[in-house]
């Protein structure tokens, strides 16, 4: 059964507010061929299955980020359909959804409820996120004064104890030192061994070989090409040079 | 999610803006109470020194029953207003019911709301005003009152993410409310005609109700309660209906 499946999905960009959002409404309205699309994703497909990990490349503004947020339903398409089945854990922004003058502790819970934890479970699960992430006695601290990595660890480690279906890791293992980008990896691998699915968007080729067993690679928000993971990669490093 | 993680997940909203407003202050909750007293003193002044208004006796809790529901309101529905766009960071990002976002910042509000009633009761108990079996109704009015700056918020915040001269907007209803609210004078003063426009404004009705339990010691008006409790309900209705349709574009116009 297909756990996340995109058809002909399309998003277009560059959307204006105020004053322009009226002006760029009517103008779409009234004068449809003249109004200028620019496309975020066009016409993507995909289908992913239980145990599938999904390597997502290309350049900046390739669409890799808007491709996560259409499947965390974060935004919507404006063609095609997107299907979900099942929970999704979203890491697309270091500490989105953490507050710097909150402690780490006041973080964690904060998180916790806003992946959908019950403050029963949020109890049970506080430990293990707090030990996994091995922040320490700087749990006691606020967030300000934590390092991009640290903030990281945590971040990941209270999405981790969620058990989602369905998680979508937007380049941010990247600041992690090599030990903990490895434990984050052999979680992956555990949560894959269950038929767990992941995609995650990154350019940090390493990681993505050790990660995702498919690859899609996006540029202007076209399917360039996709495949298994390894030759996928191994053909976009080779366009880089 | 279930109903009860939404409980859990609003009360960790509401707990998240409390301890940020706080833990950098070194006054805290004293400042929920300054401003209430501070407009006690003065329209009370000018209402009793200068404009001679007469006849009404204990001027300062006549106009601290309008002040604190009118207060709550103000600020309530403008930081409700600009929340979607103020944590533009969550709504983009997180996997959330983003009802919550709005809903949470009206609800972060009451904390001072509360401690603002316990301020009112307190003055009308120092002014000999005896405790009534009708005090028991207060909770359910300023409950109704929350929930219609709940609704408002929600449909406010959705538009103010398209517009954003949404909180121009509201800010100035909030200085026409100011007037069109019963605060500082009474509401036998206003011709019959334009009850209706106070006895609708569920703000001005829960002024209105307030006066009627906590100085005059008796029920308010039925009809009064009706209305707030149509418009109040209706508000919330339409405020979920109209973040309903508009949520789905935020992440875009963030």
């Amino acid at each position: 059964m297909s756990v996340v499946r995109l058809e002909g999905v399309s998003k277009t960009y560059s959307r204006k507010v105020g004053r322009q959002f009226v002006k760029s409404y009517l103008s779409a309205r009234f004068r449809p061929a003249r109004h200028e699309q620019f496309y975020a994703l066009k016409r993507v497909n995909l289908e992913l299955r239980e145990g599938d990990s999904l390597a997502v490349v290309g350049p900046n503004g390739a669409g890799k980020s808007t491709l996560l947020s259409l499947v965390a339903g974060l935004s919507w398409p404006d063609e095609g359909r997107v299907l979900v089945n099942g929970r999704v854990a979203a890491l697309l922004e270091l500490g989105s959804g953490f507050h710097p003058d909150l402690t780490g502790a006041e973080n964690v819970r904060l998180n916790a409820a806003l992946l959908g934890f019950s403050r029963q479970r949020t109890r049970e699960k506080f430990d293990e996120i707090v030990e996994f992430s091995e922040i320490g006695q700087f749990i006691a601290e606020p967030l300000r004064t934590y390092s991009a990595g640290m903030i990281m660890r945590l971040a990941f480690s209270v999405a981790a104890a969620v058990d989602p279906d369905i998680l979508l890791i937007d380049e941010v293992l990247a600041v992690g030192d090599p030990a903990f980008q490895q434990k984050c990896i052999r979680k992956i691998q555990e949560l894959k061994q269950a038929g767990r699915v992941l995609i995650c968007a990154s350019h940090v080729m390493g990681t993505l070989r050790d990660l995702c067993n498919r690859g899609i690679w996006l540029e202007h928000g076209r399917v360039q090409r996709e495949g298994t993971a390894e030759e996928l990669i191994t053909a976009y490093e080779a366009s880089i040079g | 999610m279930r109903v009860w993680n939404y409980g859990f997940l609003l009360s960790n909203l509401v707990l998240r803006d409390f301890r940020i407003r706080y833990r950098n202050m070194s006054l805290g909750v004293f400042w929920s109470l300054l401003n209430p007293l501070v407009m006690m003193s003065v329209l009370t002044f000018i209402f009793t020194k200068v404009f001679l208004a007469g006849g009404t006796r204990n001027f300062h809790v006549f106009v601290l029953c309008g002040i604190i529901p009118y207060n709550f309101f103000a600020v309530a529905w403008v930081s409700g207003t600009t929340s979607v766009f103020q944590n533009a960071g969550l709504v983009k990002r997180v996997i959330l019911p983003r009802e919550v976002v709005p809903v949470s910042t009206v609800l972060a509000n009451c904390i001072h709301f509360v401690i603002q009633i316990g301020l009112l009761v307190a003055v009308v108990l120092a002014a000999g005003y005896p405790v009534n079996r009708h005090w028991a109704l207060l909770p359910a009015v300023f409950g109704l009152e929350v929930v219609f700056v709940c609704g408002l918020s929600l449909v406010s915040s959705a538009l103010d993410v398209y517009f954003r001269d949404v909180r121009y907007v509201v800010e100035s209803a909030n200085t026409v409310l100011f007037w069109m609210v019963p605060i500082f004078y009474s509401f036998t003063l206003v011709p019959p005609r334009f009850h209706p426009l106070y006895q609708y404004n569920p703000v001005a009705a829960v002024v209105l109700a307030c006066r009627n339990i906590l100085m005059d010691g008796a029920a308010p008006p039925p009809t009064l309660l009706y209305k707030l409790l149509f418009v109040s309900v209706l508000f919330l209705a339409a405020g979920l209906l109209v973040f309903g349709r508009l949520k789905r574009r935020f992440a875009d116009y963030l």
